[in-house]
C-alpha cells in the first residue's frame, strides 16, 4: 500500500498540530503563501493571530511563552517579513525565551541570487538564535520542526528559526511524525555529581551571612515551589534579578528586593557584606554587579545555572555546578540545616526602612495633587493583590513598575531584560493575554514605547483581546532624559516628546479608554480599566522630571547606591 | 598573558558551521592565526583546528560558548606543547634554478621536497613549523619566488585519547 503524501506545506501545519500548537502569531506574504493556504484548511484547530507588523508578532510569541511556559510560534514571510522579526529573535534570544519562527524563504532555485524578497535569513539570525535551519525539500519539514521544538525549549530555551523555501512548501511528502527526544551533539539536561552540591550545602550551613540570588532560571525550570521550601528551610535571603521576580513572591517574609542599577538599597549593598553568595538561574548581567571588580569580592560563591558558559564567565564562584535549577535546588534540599538568620534578615529589613525613609523625601519635592509613576503601581497592586499579569515595557516606567508593582505570583512577571526593546510590551502583552485568557493582563508603557508597536492596537480589533494598557505619560524619553539630566549637564538633547491623543487613537481602533492627570482621579481609573468587559486603555500624565532612585551609575560599585 | 592555543572543535557537518564558529571569535574581537577544517577520525564529525593568541581565562569562556552551539560536539583546548602539530607549504619557483647548485642545497637542507618539475616551473612542498616554513621562503627570497601558499595548522594531541 502506498503512504498518502501531502504537501510540504499541509506538513508545516500538521506537525504543528502534533506538538499541541494552539496558537501562532503572523502575516503572510509570497513566499508562505502556501502554509497560509494550508492554514485555511485548518482554522478551527490553529488559532492564528494576524498581527500589524511581523515585530508584533514575535513579542507577542515571547509574552505568549513567558505566561504559558510553552513555545510561542510565529510565521512571516521572506525578505522583509523575516528581517522585521529581528529585533524580537534578539530579545528572546537574550532573555531565553522558547521561540519557533517558521519563515517563507524564495524557492530553492533562486537561493543565492538575490531574488525578488530573498534575504540570507540564515546569515542574519545565526548570532542571534539558538538554532536556525534552512528546509530546501518537503520531506525535512517534520523532523526540523520536531528538532525546532526541542532545541526551543530544553536546556536554556531559546529561538529557533526555520527559513523553509516556497517550492519545500509546494512538493509532495509522506508524513509521519515523531517528537525529538534527543540530538547526538546536543545535552540539554546536566548531570551534576554530587561533590558540589556537598561542598555548596557545607558553605551555607556554616555561613554567618549568606545572601541567595535568584534569577529567570527558576521560572524557566518551573522551580518556583523547590524555591520557597528551600528559602524557607535555610532561612536566607533572598533578592531577585528583573526578570527572575514573580518567583519567589514579593510578600514572602525572606524576599528583600530586586538586584541591579534600579534595584533595592539594602539588596545591592549586602551583597558586599554576605559571607556566601548563592546564585541560582541568574548570569551576573553587568546591570546587576555594577563594577565587577568591586562585586562580592568578601564573599564565597556558588553559581548554579543550567547552561555551562554561564559558569565563571563574569564572576568567578568558589563552587560552580552546571545543573537545572530545579534539580538543583531538590538535590540541596536534603543537604541543608534548617536555619533562620533573624539578625542578618533584620539588617535587610533596616536597609529597606532606610531607602524608604530617603525616598519618601524625594518625594516630598513634587506637587501631591498630580500623580507619580509609583503611585498608578501602588495603586494597582493594592487593586490586584499582585496576582495578575503585568507587561512593562522600557524606560523608567519599567523601572518603576519592577519596585512598585508587587509581583506575587508566578509566570506574571513579563519585560524584556537582557535587550531593554523599547515596543515590547503591548505587543507582549497580546501574547500574554492569548497564553492566559482568564488572567488579567496590563501593559505598563511610556509615552515613547508604546508608539514604537501602536500599530498592533489593530491586532487587539481584529482578534477582540482583552488586554489593558496603561500610558504612563511623562512627555519625555524619561530614563535618557534621567541620565542627561544627571550625566549631561541637563542637555535635553531630543528626548522632549510631542504626543498624540492617545485616547483619541485607541477609540479609532474601537477600544475604550480615558485620560486622566490627577491624583484624586487615579484610583476609580484603574478600577475602571480593570472592570472593563475587554481591552481598555488608560492614559496617565505623570510628573514630567521624575527620576528613578535609587541608582547605582554604571562603573559605580553596588555598595555606592544613590538615593537622591 | 597571552600564548598561542590550539583548538580542536568537533562539528557535526552541517551548512553554516563554519560561521557559527568563527561568530563566537568575531564577538569576542579575536583575531585567527590559522584555521584548517576537515573530516575526523569518526565519519560525519568533523574537526575545526583553530590557532590564535588569548589567555586561559579567555580560552575557558571560549570553550564554554563554543560547546553551547547546538552542533558541536566537544572542544579541547592545548598549548604548543601538548600537541603534535605542521603546517604544510608550497613554493613556486623558476626551474632555471635548478641548475643553481645552492637552491638544489636549501631545498635538500630544509628538508623539503621537489613535488612538480615543469618546462618553466618547479613546486617545492615543506612540512613543518611555521619557523621553518618561513626560513625556507627567506632563503628562496632572494631567487625568486612566483607563488607561495601555506595551510593552516593541523594537529593531533600527545595525550593517547581526547
Ligand atoms: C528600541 C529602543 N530604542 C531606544 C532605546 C533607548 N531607550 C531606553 S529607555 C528610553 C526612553 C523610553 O521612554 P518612554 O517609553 O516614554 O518611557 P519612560 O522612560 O519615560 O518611562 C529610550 C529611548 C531602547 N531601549 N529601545
Amino acid at each position: 500500500m502506498q503512504q498518502e503524501k501531502i504537501t510540504g506545506a499541509q506538513a508545516v501545519i500538521s506537525a504543528l498540530l502534533c506538538e499541541s500548537v494552539q496558537t501562532v502569531f503572523g502575516y503572510p506574504g509570497g513566499a508562505i503563501m502556501p502554509i497560509y493556504d494550508a492554514l485555511y484548511d485548518k482554522m478551527d484547530e490553529l488559532n492564528h493571530i494576524l498581527v500589524r507588523h511581523e515585530q508584533g508578532a514575535i513579542h507577542a510569541a515571547q509574552g505568549f511563552a513567558r505566561v504559558s511556559g510553552e513555545v510561542g510560534v510565529v510565521f512571516a514571510t521572506s525578505g522583509p517579513g523575516a528581517t522585521n522579526l529581528i529585533t524580537g529573535l534578539a530579545d528572546a534570544y537574550i532573555d531565553s525565551t522558547p521561540v519557533v519562527c517558521i519563515i517563507g524563504q524564495v524557492t530553492s532555485k533562486l537561493l543565492g541570487t538575490d531574488a525578488f524578497q530573498e534575504t540570507d535569513v540564515i546569515g542574519i539570525s545565526m548570532p542571534i538564535t539558538k538554532w536556525n535551519y534552512q528546509v530546501t525539500k518537503a520531506s525535512e519539514i517534520a523532523p526540523t520542526i520536531a528538532k525546532a521544538f526541542y532545541l526551543a525549549k530544553s536546556g536554556r530555551p531559546g529561538p529557533v528559526v526555520i527559513d523553509i523555501t516556497k517550492d519545500a512548501q509546494f512538493d509532495q511528502t509522506t508524513f509521519d511524525y515523531k517528537s525529538c527526544l534527543n540530538v547526538r551533539s546536543y545535552a540539554p539536561s546536566p548531570q551534576p555529581d554530587l561533590a558540589g552540591f556537598i561542598k555548596a550545602a557545607e558553605l551555607i550551613n556554616k555561613a554567618k551571612k549568606p545572601y541567595l540570588l535568584i534569577g529567570q532560571g527558576i521560572v524557566l525550570s518551573k522551580a518556583e515551589e523547590e524555591l520557597r521550601q528551600f528559602v524557607e528551610k535555610t532561612g536566607l535571603p533572598t533578592a531577585s534579578t528583573l526578570l527572575g521576580l514573580g518567583a519567589l513572591p514579593n510578600n514572602h517574609a525572606n524576599f528583600c528586593g530586586m538586584l541591579g542599577m534600579h534595584g533595592d538599597y539594602a539588596a545591592n549593598v549586602k551583597t558586599n557584606e554576605c559571607d556566601v553568595l548563592i546564585a541560582i538561574g541568574m548570569r551576573f548581567d553587568d546591570r546587576v554587579t555594577g563594577d565587577v571588580s568591586r562585586y562580592a569580592k568578601q564573599a564565597k560563591v556558588i553559581h548554579i545555572d543550567i547552561d555551562a558558559a554561564e559558569l565563571n564567565k563574569i564572576i568567578k564562584a568558589e563552587v560552580a555546578i552546571h545543573a537545572d535549577a530545579k534539580y538543583a535546588l531538590q538535590t540541596l534540599m536534603g543537604l541543608v540545616e534548617p536555619k533562620q538568620h533573624t539578625h542578618w534578615l533584620e539588617e535587610f529589613r533596616l536597609g529597606k526602612d532606610y531607602e524608604q525613609t530617603q525616598l519618601a523625601k524625594n518625594k516630598q519635592l513634587h506637587d501631591s495633587t498630580k500623580i507619580m509613576m509609583e503611585d498608578a503601581l501602588k495603586v494597582l497592586t493594592e487593586l490586584t493583590g499582585g496576582e495578575i499579569v503585568v507587561v512593562s515595557d522600557v524606560g523608567q516606567h519599567q523601572m518603576i513598575t519592577a519596585r512598585n508593582y508587587a509581583y506575587n505570583k508566578n509566570n506574571t512577571n513579563i519585560t524584556s531584560g537582557g535587550l531593554g526593546t523599547m515596543g515590547f510590551a503591548l505587543p507582549a502583552a497580546i501574547g500574554a493575554k492569548l497564553g492566559s485568557p482568564d488572567q488579567t493582563v496590563v501593559a505598563i508603557a511610556g509615552d515613547a514605547g508604546f508608539q514604537m508597536n501602536i500599530q498592533e492596537l489593530g491586532t487587539i480589533m481584529q482578534s477582540d483581546i482583552g488586554v489593558k494598557m496603561i500610558i504612563l505619560n511623562n512627555s519625555f524619553l524619561g530614563m535618557v532624559r534621567q541620565w542627561q539630566q544627571l550625566f549631561f549637564e541637563k542637555r535635553y538633547s531630543f528626548t522632549e516628546m510631542t504626543n498624540p491623543n492617545f485616547v483619541g487613537i485607541a477609540q479609532s481602533y474601537n477600544i475604550p479608554g480615558k485620560k486622566i492627570s490627577e491624583q484624586t482621579e487615579l484610583r476609580e481609573a484603574i478600577v475602571e480599566l480593570l472592570e472593563a468587559p475587554g481591552a481598555y486603555l488608560l492614559e496617565i500624565i505623570v510628573e514630567k522630571e521624575e527620576n528613578v532612585y535609587p541608582m547605582i551609575p554604571t562603573g559605580a560599585s553596588v555598595s555606592e547606591v544613590l538615593l537622591n | 598573558m597571552k600564548e598561542e592555543f590550539t583548538l580542536s572543535v568537533f562539528t557535526e557537518n552541517s551548512i553554516g558551521m563554519l560561521t557559527r564558529i568563527t561568530n563566537v571569535f568575531t564577538r569576542r574581537h579575536i583575531n585567527l592565526d590559522s584555521l584548517t577544517v576537515s573530516e575526523s577520525e569518526v565519519k560525519q564529525v568533523f574537526k575545526y583546528t583553530v590557532v590564535f593568541k588569548s589567555t586561559q581565562e579567555q580560552i575557558d569562556k571560549l570553550i564554554g560558548q563554543l560547546e553551547r552551539l547546538v552542533e558541536v560536539f566537544k572542544v579541547f583546548a592545548h598549548k604548543n606543547t601538548e600537541i603534535i602539530y605542521q603546517e604544510l607549504a608550497l613554493y613556486k619557483v623558476k626551474t632555471d634554478l635548478l641548475s643553481n647548485g645552492a637552491v638544489e642545497q636549501i631545498i635538500r637542507e630544509s628538508q623539503a621536497r621537489i613535488l612538480t618539475v615543469d618546462r618553466e616551473f618547479i613546486a617545492i612542498e615543506k612540512t613543518g613549523y611555521i619557523e621553518e616554513i618561513e626560513s625556507l621562503f627567506a632563503k628562496l627570497s632572494s631567487f625568486g619566488i612566483l607563488e607561495f601558499t601555506r595551510s593552516g595548522r593541523v594537529a593531533i594531541n600527545k595525550a593517547m585519547i581526547e
